[in-house]
């Protein structure tokens, strides 16, 4: 399976670090599978203006078409705000309205403080089921204190990124193969 | 505006078309393309089969990128013209927001002429907009540049001589537009989207609607169909003089799921190359509803289905696509005859209007 790790601002490291991490485990846990690591701090991109995603140039084209290519995509994501950073509501701005259908979304928060810890809950989830995501329910959420000098410090954290690897990956297997049954039986 | 107008002659039933956006793609069943020629070849044959069989219109779209093949839509339409004798000939859709409404308007009544007035044009927006680019259009334009351009070419139809003037073109001082159609003027159609306030833009200009339907209840696309009649009435125009058409997916077999099994491969490894997302299966395997206006199954159920959209919609012609995504000739061919022998027959019977 693809497997997109989409670290959503263009500043800061936490989110990064923690992509870092779940890109290792990913590979660790599961060696048979192609990982993709976009860190929207690594391209410019565009603002979306309604186009087909695949006419898009440059930056703007490979962070959507290897979106548009993954089964799963696994979200990091910080919280500005009080919501997600715009650069991250641009890149679903860019796809179809029903670009994640099929796919298996999880879901990794970084934060300043645990104040923020239902911004996920309320703003991102909505935006991935409006865009048929199969949605992980449950995300990981981490703070400041987490992480010292570009390194997780908390081994509680690196156990939950763990099970959110291990949730995203059970999730996608079950659905994929459910779907596969089901599709069978409509015997087109 | 009247039916006469755009040529509709109700007491003869729901007027039945072939449209195609002219995709060219390969066959998903053997993973094979034909040339261009041979599609572009195809197609005009397609029209002329179509005639035989009775059906009322063939029309053929613009696309100008990759997996198409007739981006010189009206150039097409000429040739079909040639070749038939009475099948209406017409445009699903041409991109007015990216041509020069005078040239489109100059090809289109050329063609009426060629055809001995059987020419119609529907202008669209475009869903795929690559050719802004090609064209060296402005996207940010996109809404403008269509109703524009669209306006010229209304005003075009009605005037001989024309005096204009707008944003995106050159103005018009006394300017002659020839040649002029057969009987005056072209039938010209707005396409619509699925969405009420697309329809409602095409009452508020006063002319008549062509919808789009990918897939889905008749009840969600009679939503739009019921604002557009809505806004004309509002705007003290009678809804009933102004004809509408439906267009979507179709694909006759014997039996249903042989249809289904067909068809499936087709729309979804093609919308994969033109729309960057396949059909799901799950709303195709829903399409074979009553209900639901995809036209895909057995004869009968075709017939079923249409003469429901019928009465749900009220609408004075239906179009359908049953060549996307590589269908091979031979079921193209076996289609057209479905639809000739007995489909055709059933849909006109049950929905021709005794003459007032």
């Amino acid at each position: 399976m693809n497997i997109t790790l989409l670290s959503g601002s263009t500043i800061g490291s936490k989110t990064r670090t923690a992509m870092n991490y779940t890109k290792d485990i990913i590979e660790r846990n599961y060696p048979d599978h192609e990982v993709t690591l976009l860190d929207l701090a690594d391209f410019e991109l565009v603002f979306s203006d309604g186009r087909d995603f695949r006419e898009y140039k440059g930056d703007t084209k490979v962070v959507t078409e290897t979106i548009m290519a993954s089964d799963i995509i696994l979200i990091g994501t910080p919280i500005f705000q009080a919501s997600i950073p715009g650069s991250l509501k641009n890149v679903f701005d860019l796809l179809p309205q029903d670009g994640l259908r099929d796919k298996t979304a999880g879901i990794l928060v970084t934060a300043g403080s645990s104040k923020h810890y239902l911004i996920a809950e309320t703003q991102l989830k909505p935006i991935l089921a409006y865009m048929k995501a199969q949605i992980v329910q449950t995300y990981t959420f981490m703070e400041e204190r987490d992480f010292y000098r570009k390194k997780i410090v908390n081994e509680d954290a690196v156990f939950r990124i763990e099970r959110l690897v291990e949730d995203t990956m059970i999730l996608s297997e079950t659905y994929t193969e459910a779907r596969r049954i089901k599709e069978e039986q409509y015997g087109f | 505006m009247s039916f006469e107008q755009y040529r509709i002659d109700d007491s003869k039933g729901l007027e039945f078309g072939l449209y195609t956006l002219g995709d060219h793609l390969k066959n998903p069943h053997i993973d094979k393309r034909i040339s261009p020629q041979q599609r572009l070849q195809e197609i005009i044959e397609m029209a002329k089969l179509a005639e035989e069989a009775g059906i009322d219109l063939i029309s053929v779209g613009e696309s100008h990128q990759d997996h198409f093949t007739t981006q010189a839509h009206s150039v097409v339409l000429s040739a079909i013209a040639q070749a038939t004798e009475k099948i209406k000939v017409s445009s699903s859709s041409t991109i007015i927001s990216t041509s020069d409404p005078v040239r489109v308007y100059e090809d289109f009544a050329t063609i009426d002429l060629i055809s001995g007035g059987r020419a119609e044009i529907v202008a669209g927006r475009a869903s795929r907009v690559g050719l802004f680019e090609l064209l060296g259009y402005d996207l940010h334009d996109y809404e403008e540049l269509f109703e524009e351009k669209f306006e010229l070419l209304l005003q075009i139809n009605k005037e001989e001589v024309v005096n204009w003037e707008g944003e995106f073109r050159q103005p018009l001082r006394d300017a002659h537009i020839l040649p002029r159609p057969l009987n005056g003027s072209l039938p010209i159609w707005r396409a619509v989207g699925g969405t009420p306030a697309s329809a409602m833009k095409a009452a508020y200009q006063g002319v008549p609607m062509y919808q789009a339907m990918l897939g889905g209840p008749a009840s969600v696309f009679k939503r739009p169909i019921d604002a557009y009649r809505e806004t004309l009435e509002s705007l003290g125009q009678d809804s009933s003089e102004f004809p509408v058409a439906t267009a979507g997916f179709f694909y006759a077999a014997d039996t249903t799921q042989q249809a289904l099994k067909e068809y499936y491969p087709h729309i979804n490894e093609g919308m994969k190359l033109t729309n960057g997302r396949g059909f799901p299966k799950q709303a195709f395997a829903q399409g074979t509803h009553l209900k639901n206006i995809m036209n895909v199954g057995s004869p009968q159920e075709i017939i079923e289905k249409i003469l429901y959209q019928h009465e749900t919609f009220n609408h004075q012609r239906y179009i359908a696509q049953m060549d996307f995504g590589g269908v091979p000739f031979d079921k193209i061919m076996r289609n057209i005859e479905l639809i000739g022998n007995e489909i055709l027959p059933a849909v006109k019977k049950h929905t021709a209007k005794a003459k007032a």
